[in-house]
């Protein structure tokens, strides 16, 4: 036990010694938590669009100057032509174009009708259409305001509530989500990385043959990182309640209960990459292409598992962090308690002693 | 030139011989080619919808069946009352509640309006907004159909209307994977190139060869120009299996624009993003270091860059560090590229942005690294 300790306070030197790394396990989870809270949103605001107005009369005037009043747009200029549409869309900054037709006050007034061009830069196809659906909508309330009577009979009235997130915000869908990549990284990669060193450095052979117990060894070397992920877990719960506002409604020693789990299977995952390698690059590329980004697709915070087509929705099933997440909204946003996730849990269970019997068997004494 | 000819041989037999790494260089870019695109769909389909009927009524069944064949939602289930419909959404097994409230026909008939209650798990934001303005389309859409049945349209309008023809350029079936394969190819490209090469000179730090090389004549720009040239190979090469295997034959794509440019606009890119890479060689000591740094940086570039949300919508210090990202850039001029068929004239800003970037990382590394420790 007392050697244990010791081998364990040695690995607690190497992290801290190196201040660099200490940099990204930090930093990261902060950097992560103000860049997706305040940088990154769906929201699509302040496109720059074009207007293309042929009949400049009072209608057209009134409905440019209701899309410039829109906080969505930003009027970029005014065009004359439709080959000067191209060109703005080829220079990449202009998103949507609006043409006029010729004579369109007089169309409105004397035919009751008239007609609007909406042109949309789809190379980006969802921006697209929320643009054209913006557009529209401001040009129907312009028509709506034409209407004198508005008595509508058989009105259906729907009265929708927004649960969990009234002001639709995105932090509560991407926080869990940070917090599982995380701790994934600092698990997988770190852990892995800082075996397979010693491993390459040579000094491997020098732990492996002291009387020290080869396991206790390898074990000593995930205790910092399983410290440190906890430091990180409260760091972002912190943030992300005082800074971003996130509701907290469940039970938070529950919450660290289920994440030390998620924690315990990515250090069996880097215990077991650390294994199969022997070079630091092949280790970190193995944790970063194999887990990293695969914890970024599929835990379902970025991309919606169910868009997916079936061979990947049943692959996102063995990614240990779409457990996490769905364990973390549960706990966190809708406030449930143990009996709503013992399923995910067990499952979680289950992936971590099956990577820590394959990292065990794979473990060998002796070096090659 | 003859020592870096020299020097050259040497990193690329260190790079082939190293049998581990070539698979993880060469196969796993292309596969994730393959797979993020289908993943990395961001449309709103799907949305598992619950529906607590009180009314059973003809009117009831109609709506919930126009709502089902509308291919946005799927029926989830029935349930007897709300908190039983509820209990669906906290199992995730519903993102929508509709409630149709007792005496709904009666009372839309004779009263002339009538309430719905709708309750959406806004957990994700987006899917709760868009599918909530599904929803209400395809109710006015079904309030016009009843309307129907009771009162004969007219057959002029005698309201002014304005028709709006919608058009969407470059992408017309609105095909979410012509947006995201070229950004996620700069995404790959950049990922491979920038890590392997921080780690390259930290390697022959930490492993001490790196003295042999300093106690040699050769020049520190020979070494730096030695250990970029490889990548800088092996990035094209990646590159171009991307854009014209996958992209091409996976999903179609084929660049509107000049393919010269775009390998012009490539070159100049990965030499920045291989002097940056130098560059936080230079300042590691070890590969964990160079790999926590070039991590904590590549992940910033990412998010930043406009792959999966738009720089104009983030606030004004945000699209200041979107500006100072090379990966802003390349993913921006691929697209243009690729997708709208832009010229020269339409990107020499971005030329010459690159070309400052290039500039500062090279000499920057080549200053930083010392041949005496």
């Amino acid at each position: 036990m007392k050697q244990f300790l010791i081998f364990v306070k040695k690995e607690f030197y190497h992290v801290f010694r190196d201040r660099k790394t200490l940099l990204m396990l930090f930093g990261l989870p902060i950097a992560q938590i103000v860049l997706f809270g305040f940088a990154l949103t769906n929201e699509i605001k302040n496109s720059k669009i074009v207007i293309c107005d042929y009949a400049k009369d009072a209608a057209s005037q009134q409905i440019i100057g209701r899309l410039a009043a829109s906080t969505n747009f930003e009027i970029e200029r005014s065009l004359l032509n439709h080959q000067q549409i191209e060109e703005a869309f080829r220079q990449g900054k202009i998103k949507l174009a609006v043409v006029f037709p010729e004579n369109f006050n007089n169309d409105l007034q004397h035919f009751n009708k008239a007609q609007i061009e909406i042109i949309a830069d789809a190379s980006d196809p969802n921006t697209a259409s929320t643009l054209s659906n913006y557009a529209t909508s401001i040009i129907s309330s312009y028509q709506q305001s034409l209407v004198k009577s508005n008595l509508v009979p058989l009105q259906i009235v729907p009265e929708v509530r927004m649960l969990y997130n009234p002001e639709l915000k995105g932090a509560t869908n991407f926080v869990p989500g940070v917090m599982a990549l995380v701790l994934m990284l600092v698990c997988v990669l770190m852990t892995s990385v800082s075996i397979v060193r010693e491993k390459e450095n040579g000094t491997m052979e020098v732990l492996l043959v002291s009387p020290c117990n080869p396991f206790l060894v390898i074990i000593s070397k995930a205790v910092p990182y399983f410290v440190l992920s906890l430091v990180n877990l409260s760091v972002i719960l912190l943030l992300s309640v005082f800074l971003l506002d996130m509701p907290f409604n469940g039970s938070i020693l529950l919450l660290f209960a289920e994440s030390s789990l998620l924690i315990l299977t990515a250090l069996s995952l880097g215990l077991l990459i650390s294994n199969s390698t022997s070079s630091q690059q092949s280790a970190m590329l193995i944790s970063l292409m194999g887990m990293l980004i695969p914890t970024m697709l599929f835990t379902g915070f970025m991309f919606p598992i169910e868009n997916m087509p079936i061979p990947l929705q049943i692959i996102s099933n063995m990614v240990p962090a779409k457990w996490y997440y769905v364990i973390v909204k549960s706990i966190m946003i809708k406030g449930l308690g143990f009996s709503a996730i013992w399923k995910e849990t067990l499952i979680l269970f289950g992936m971590m002693c099956l990577l820590l019997a394959i990292s065990f068997k794979k473990f060998k004494i002796r070096l090659a | 030139m003859r020592t870096l000819k020299f020097l050259l041989q040497k990193e690329f037999k260190q790079i082939f011989r190293n049998k581990a790494l070539l698979p993880l260089i060469f196969v796993m870019p292309l596969i994730q080619l393959l797979i993020m695109p289908l993943a990395a769909d961001y449309e709103v389909k799907n949305v598992d919808i619950a529906v607590v009927d009180h009314d059973h009524s003809d009117y009831s069944r109609k709506l919930v069946s126009k709502i089902i064949s509308s291919g946005y939602f799927r029926l989830a289930g029935y349930g007897s009352s709300y908190p039983d419909a509820f209990k669906q959404i906290e199992k995730d097994k519903a993102d929508l509640v509709l409630e149709i409230p007792q005496g709904f026909e009666r009372n839309l008939v004779r009263e002339n309006s009538q309430k719905l209650f709708i309750a959406v798990n806004a957990i994700n934001g987006t899917k709760a907004n868009l599918g909530g303005a599904y929803l209400s389309r395809i109710l006015i859409d079904y309030n016009n159909d009843i309307r129907m049945e009771w009162f004969h349209p007219q057959r002029f309008s005698t309201n002014p209307t304005i028709e709006i023809v919608s058009s969407n350029w470059y992408n017309p079936f609105l095909n979410y994977s012509f947006f995201m394969v070229p950004g996620i190819l700069a995404v790959l490209v950049t990922m491979i190139c920038a890590y392997m090469c921080s780690l390259n000179i930290v390697k022959e730090k930490e492993i001490g060869t790196i003295e042999q090389i300093n106690v040699t004549p050769i020049k520190k720009y020979h070494f730096i120009l030695g250990k970029l040239i490889p990548f800088w190979v092996i990035g094209m090469f990646v590159f171009s299996v991307g854009l014209f295997v996958i992209a091409r034959l996976v999903y179609g794509i084929v660049p509107l624009g000049s393919i010269v440019l775009l390998y012009g606009f490539l070159a100049l890119y990965l030499v920045a993003l291989l002097g940056f890479g130098l560059l936080l060689s230079t300042y590691s000591d070890t590969q964990q270091q160079a790999m926590s740094v070039a991590f904590f940086f590549m992940m910033i570039f990412l998010l930043m860059s406009g792959l999966f949300t738009s720089v104009d919508s983030m606030p004004g210090w945000a699209k200041v560090i979107a500006k100072c990202n090379p990966v802003t850039y390349f993913i921006e001029v691929m697209r243009m590229i690729i997708l709208k068929g832009s010229r020269f004239s339409d990107i020499k800003y971005h030329f010459l942005v690159m070309i400052a970037f290039a500039l500062t990382f090279n000499i920057w590394a080549v200053l930083n690294y010392k041949k005496t420790s």
